[in-house]
């Protein structure tokens, strides 16, 4: 996936080719979607816990160093093993020294898209360890050798029929049988039998709280619990921005985070570890890999307020049209758009453009991220450093038209009236993406410049107002 | 009050009719407008495009024109709130701020600064509304699905008062259609797809006519329904509000 070279334009065409499809794909985000708004109206200060939220974070970022040096103290306190990596590539070597030191050749994983980030996976498995991804939705992508497609519910492109034709071939289901019922109890007696038999546990951190060195993991599943209460040894991956300053703050976030992504009152598991348990050993590693770049660029610095709710990608129409797997990240929608250009700005230089910037993701977002803002604020950039290559010549079109100064303006919406009149199938071709599937607006015969320069005696004097 | 009368680059040469039906809505309610004929573009193709930093002589030009009026009047919001969010000046930062703050998408020039309570119209069809996201978002020229607030809306307000026209109700009442600018040709395929399912939320609900107080939007969306071979028109709310049919 990562290998690819197509931008989103051409993946979501791709995706799109299969309407019915779509139509499910969009139908079923929409419904979370209205889950969420139900949620979100039935608790009336609402609004005023966004902006909590949002300015809770706040704080963090202004004095994320401190904050970080207070959580780690603490964390060792609590006699859990803290590392910083500041890159996929160190966090990656991290979790295999850990794993080599005991000779752990198994690795099961639930809850984390940061060691999707790293591809930690790829990484152990080409060392020799086998990795399992225990959340089933991210289980079935690795059944399929694909990423995650969504930070919440990984899988949702895939129709249950998919799943069952993927059980069949790896889990040895009857073909045929796409039972949702079914095929999680499959699922879940593989992954019983998985995680009583691995040694080593590891999970993402929702939050992690500064004033106690403890993190929560927040899942529906319980396979993070799972895992980690039966493993010897434990390892926490966590961004840098996860950090909340006290654990009072917790009731804020995890009051905005399930309502936010499925439209729960709160998971089902709000699970807080603090120490190891007796003859266990617990690591957390504290992952940079960008974010502090991205904390001192003053206009995207508010990205790292995102507590990953999905609820931005359920709410954008090109994301459930487009489907997570065009936005070719392991963040998608509108804030993997944000977030990628500053992993690799060339790489992901079109998905800051991948949006109509309708702004409904800034509005849903629990935090108040400024999303669609930051979208159009990416866009200078990019095309600033030079990376702008899909759309630059649409623009320098635009460009060259607006710059016009008004004689040759009004000349040349004449000429484009008179075309589209006069020879239409010199516009309506099929060189032209509009007219594939939509007609071009009919060119009425005069602008409305030369209609109130007929029609109206005023014309003199909005001559000598507009001088 | 002069007000300045704002008709985006794509209004005046495909949709003069919507321009002309704004300027005389104004001079029904007894406004005293003027047409600045050197007016072009608002610079905003470029800016949300990525090139921001080339629309200095638009800024210029803009500002050349309008800086003279009390108010600055539009049927566009998504130009509208280009203007508000992004026209400045390195020569007058003074002047690019009046202007700012003057810059009125239509609807909420009657409803907030005229404060219209009657309107002399007829239009007895049935119609959707379809919710600009500049307008709505930017504008908030209504309330919007995401947030817990109070629901207003300035369009309603005033096609309430346009006789026998009836509302229908949408099955998602503010979903972007899709168009955003250069989008609709950099990511045709969403594009259209989004306009589709848009089209299909109307015309399923019983609308006859499609209005927006955005013609960008509306351009696209009336697209798709002639490549469709629709009944169903897209109509830009000036013109219903206009109507005396
Ligand atoms: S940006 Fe906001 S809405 Fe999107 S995932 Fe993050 S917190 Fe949720």
């Amino acid at each position: 996936m990562e290998k690819q070279t197509k931008d989103h334009a051409a993946l979501a065409k791709a995706f799109i080719r299969d309407e019915e499809h779509v139509n499910w794909h969009d139908g079923a985000l929409w419904w979370i979607r209205q889950k969420r708004d139900i949620a979100s109206k039935q608790i009336p200060e609402w609004e005023a816990l966004r902006e909590a939220a949002s300015q809770i974070k706040s704080n963090v970022l202004s004095n994320l160093d401190d904050y970080l040096v207070q959580f780690e103290a603490n964390a060792i306190k609590n006699g859990i093993k803290v590392h910083w990596a500041v890159d996929a590539e160190e966090h990656n070597a991290i979790v295999y020294s850990i794993l080599k030191e005991k000779d752990i050749r198994q690795l099961v994983k639930s809850k984390s898209m940061l060691t999707e980030e790293c591809h930690l996976n790829e990484y152990l498995i080409e060392r020799g360890v086998d990795v399992i991804n225990s959340d089933l939705g991210e289980y079935i992508q690795q059944l399929d050798n694909e990423p995650p497609s969504h930070i919440v519910l990984p899988c949702i492109h895939k129709r249950k029929e998919e799943i069952g034709e993927l059980f069949h071939e790896h889990l040895g289901t009857e073909k045929g049988v796409s039972d949702p019922t079914l095929l999680t109890r499959v699922a879940r007696n593989h992954l019983r039998n998985v995680f009583v038999t691995r040694r080593a546990a590891l999970t993402g951190v929702n939050f992690a709280v500064a004033e106690t060195g403890e993190y929560v993991v927040c899942t529906n599943e319980g396979n993070a619990d799972m895992g980690a209460h039966l493993s010897e040894v434990q390892i926490a991956s966590m961004g840098l921005e996860k950090i909340v300053p006290e654990k009072k703050h917790l009731g804020v976030f995890l009051r905005l985070l399930a309502r936010s992504a499925t439209g729960q009152p709160i998971t089902i598991y709000s699970s807080h570890f603090k120490k190891p348990r007796e003859g266990q050993e617990m690591h957390l590693i504290l992952v940079d890999y960008g974010r502090s770049r991205q904390l001192g660029r003053p206009e995207f610095r508010d990205s790292l307020k995102c507590i990953r709710c999905g609820a931005c990608m359920n709410t954008c129409p090109v994301y459930r049209k487009s489907g997570g797997l065009s936005y070719h990240n392991t963040i998608s929608g509108p804030i993997g758009a944000i977030l990628a250009p500053n992993l690799d700005m060339k790489k992901h230089a079109d998905l800051p453009f991948a949006s109509t910037l309708c702004g409904s993701c800034s509005n849903v977002c629990p935090v108040k991220i400024n999303i669609h803002d930051q979208l159009y604020q990416w866009r200078q950039v990019i095309v600033r450093e030079g990376y702008a290559a899909n759309t630059k010549v649409l623009s320098m079109k635009a460009m060259a038209w607006t710059l016009s100064s008004p004689g040759p303006y009004s000349k040349m919406g004449r000429a484009g009236r008179w075309v589209l009149n006069t020879i239409p199938f010199a516009v309506n071709n099929k060189f032209n993406p509009w007219y594939k599937q939509r007609e071009m607006p009919d060119g009425p015969k005069e602008s409305f410049g030369e209609w109130y320069a007929k029609h109206n005696n005023q014309t003199p004097e909005a001559e000598n107002q507009s001088k | 009050m002069t007000v300045g009368l704002f008709i985006p680059c794509y209004v005046n040469q495909f949709y003069p009719q919507a321009a002309i039906a704004t300027l005389q809505l104004l001079r029904k309610l007894g406004v005293d407008v003027v047409y600045p004929p050197r007016q072009t573009c608002c610079g905003q193709p470029m800016a949300n495009s990525g090139f921001d930093h080339l629309t200095q002589e638009c800024n210029d030009l803009f500002l050349e024109n309008f800086s003279g009026f009390d108010y600055i009047v539009a049927p566009s919001a998504s130009c509208v709130l280009h203007v508000k969010q992004h026209i400045h000046s390195t020569a007058d930062p003074a002047q690019a701020a009046h202007v700012r703050s003057r810059v009125y998408e239509l609807v909420e020039f009657l409803t907030d600064v005229l404060k219209v309570e009657n309107l002399n119209a007829r239009f007895p069809h049935k119609v959707g509304i379809h919710q600009s996201c500049h307008g709505l978002r930017g504008l908030y020229l209504a309330q919007m699905s995401e947030l817990n607030a109070l629901p207003f809306s300035k369009p309603v307000q005033l096609l309430n008062m346009v006789d026998g026209l009836e509302l229908v109700t949408l099955d998602r009442p503010d979903e972007c259609c899709g168009f955003g600018g250069t989008f609709c040709v950099a990511e045709e395929a969403v594009s259209v797809k989004m306009g589709k399912d848009r089209v299909t939320d109307h015309t399923k609900n019983g609308a006859e006519y499609i209005t927006s107080v955005d013609l960008s939007c509306l351009m696209h969306l009336e697209g798709i329904l002639q490549r469709n071979k629709s009944a169903v028109k897209a109509v830009h709310i000036a013109e219903i509000l206009n109507s005396t049919l």
